[in-house]
């Protein structure tokens, strides 16, 4: 089981959590004007990486607040935790 | 190959069994080979048989990272069925369930297929609403499928606890009695010693580390053990099919989960046919040893590590309980996870990629053993045509473009 150190309440167990999948998607600002291409990116197709994936949790039983995470999936340690809207820690600006 | 039969049995039994053939042989790779698959599972291997078999290509590689058979293929609950909804899904596991029928025959290699039924429970109305509903969509299209009330469940399977008052109220059940389950490891040793017997190289140890691209075709796979030119390519990863794309630069819409399963100490049989329950995430049948075998639900995160986490087994447990009491004191020996590579929609993925002679068969997330024959024939399709056979037409990659799903997330019976 993960100990997630939720930013806002402290280290607590990942039974209080639910994953929300890869963070930085970002909703195409002009929904009417995108490709089917680009919905598909947006929609469905993910990176996926063995390594360190950037995702969202939530603090389902908690204090029902999202934030991100820096996890490594090949050994599921976390690396970082970091809020939402924040920019990608390990990564510079894009 | 030397033929299985009462003939070789006894044959072999006068040199006290020391003699037996090895079942494939372990060839060094060629330079060039026709087509080349990567990934020695069930599905991959199906794949280069059917590609022999069926369409005269003998000159085919299948490259295996760590041993035959030893991802997926060797870790599942080994359950085999076809009472999908939707008339896509249908058709490809009712083919595949068919090809079950006949393998031990064909592969001439035992892959004990037990047709003992499988129940899928209901708990709530939704539950009865939709189970009645897929039974008469697996009737129109074919796949016998019945619906059970809790009386008859319990005719079927009696040490449910199906009293009214139990946690997990069985509300009536679906029942497809050709569904079952097959012995894993065989399908995967049967179709590798049938495969090899028609020519294909079977390489294990042979991670493919890139693809050699050129004007976006493939012209060949680098391994650890040199590259090998080819013209064709079918990735059958399961878990890994992303690193793959991304080698071969492309992205897929697919996520890697833990996927638990556990088997527990052996105890006389007590349980003749396999029951899963979508809403607790349960399934149980029991091996011919006397174990128990069970899954659980996929873990909520991507993972690559083949683990999960404990509360899932918990959750499952506590689950199995309320169904089975008579399972109360029952020990767990071995719990274990496979990385199984999960789409939006819950069906796969098999077909052309954006790379001229790339092709995938991904995607099948928690319940791809069923399919390995089916999968695999549709597949073997698909590379020696260049196009996908009317099976596996419709679960191609662009449909996450036009948007022309095959949602079987509820026929998936397994959480996501």
């Amino acid at each position: 089981m993960l100990l997630i150190a939720c930013p806002y309440c402290g280290p607590r167990d990942e039974i209080e959590f639910r994953c929300g999948g890869e963070a930085h998607i970002a909703r195409p600002k002009e929904p009417d004007a995108v490709t089917d291409e680009a919905w598909a990116d947006y929609l469905f197709r993910r990176d996926n990486p063995k390594g360190v994936i950037a995702e969202r949790w939530f603090h389902t039983y908690g204090c029902r607040r999202w934030f991100n995470v820096l996890r490594d999936t090949r050994t599921h340690a976390i690396l970082k935790v970091y809020r939402m809207g924040a920019p990608r820690p390990d990564r510079g600006p894009s | 190959m030397t033929r299985y039969s009462i003939v070789s049995l006894a044959r072999n039994a006068l040199s006290h069994h020391e003699h037996w053939p090895r079942l494939w042989r372990s060839p060094e790779p060629k330079p060039a080979y026709d087509a080349v698959i990567i990934g020695a599972g069930g599905h991959g291997l199906a794949t280069a048989y059917y590609l022999a078999k069926n369409h005269g290509v003998t000159s085919v590689a299948v490259l295996e990272k760590g041993w035959l058979g030893g991802g997926n293929t060797g870790r599942n609950t080994t359950i085999v069925r076809s009472n999908y909804l939707w008339d896509e899904s249908a058709a490809i596991y009712e083919h595949s369930l068919k090809l079950w029928e006949g393998l031990s025959q064909e592969l001439n290699y035992n892959v004990m297929l037990s047709q003992r039924g499988v129940l899928n429970l209901a708990h709530n109305l939704h539950d009865v609403r939709e189970g009645k509903r897929r039974v008469y969509a697996n009737q129109l299209n074919g796949v016998d499928a019945e619906w059970l009330t809790p009386d008859q469940v319990k005719a079927f399977c009696p040490i449910l606890n199906t009293a009214p008052d139990a946690r997990h109220p069985v509300l009536g059940s679906t029942l497809q009695r050709r569904a079952g389950v097959a012995r894993h490891d065989a399908v995967a040793w049967g179709y590798a010693r049938a495969a090899d017997a028609r020519g294909v190289d079977l390489i294990q140890n042979c991670e493919v580390t890139g693809f050699d691209i050129k004007s976006g075709r493939v012209e060949g796979v680098v391994t650890t053990r040199g590259t090998i030119k080819t013209s064709k390519i079918g990735c059958v990863v399961a878990g890994h099919s992303s690193v793959l794309a991304g080698l071969a630069g492309f992205r897929l819409p697919i996520q890697s989960h833990p996927l638990q399963a556990m088997v527990s100490e052996p105890i006389k049989p007590v349980l003749d046919c396999v029951v899963m329950s979508a809403a607790v995430h349960v399934y149980v049948s029991q091996s011919d040893k006397g174990e128990l075998v069970l899954g659980a639900g996929i873990d909520g995160y991507n993972s690559y590590a083949q683990r999960g986490s404990f509360h899932v087994i918990e959750a499952q447990m506590g689950a199995l309980k309320e169904l089975f009491p008579i399972f109360s004191r029952l020990k767990m020996m071995r719990s274990w996870g496979g990385i199984v590579d999960v789409c939006p929609d819950a069906s796969p993925i098999i077909g052309k990629t954006p790379i001229e002679g790339l092709y995938v068969n991904c995607g099948w997330g928690t319940g791809g053993f069923k399919a390995i024959p089916g999968s695999g024939f549709a597949f073997a399709h698909t590379i020696a045509k260049n196009e996908p056979h009317a099976l596996n037409a419709p679960f191609s990659l662009d449909r996450f473009v036009s948007g022309a799903l095959v949602d079987e997330h509820g026929a998936a019976a397994v959480a996501h």
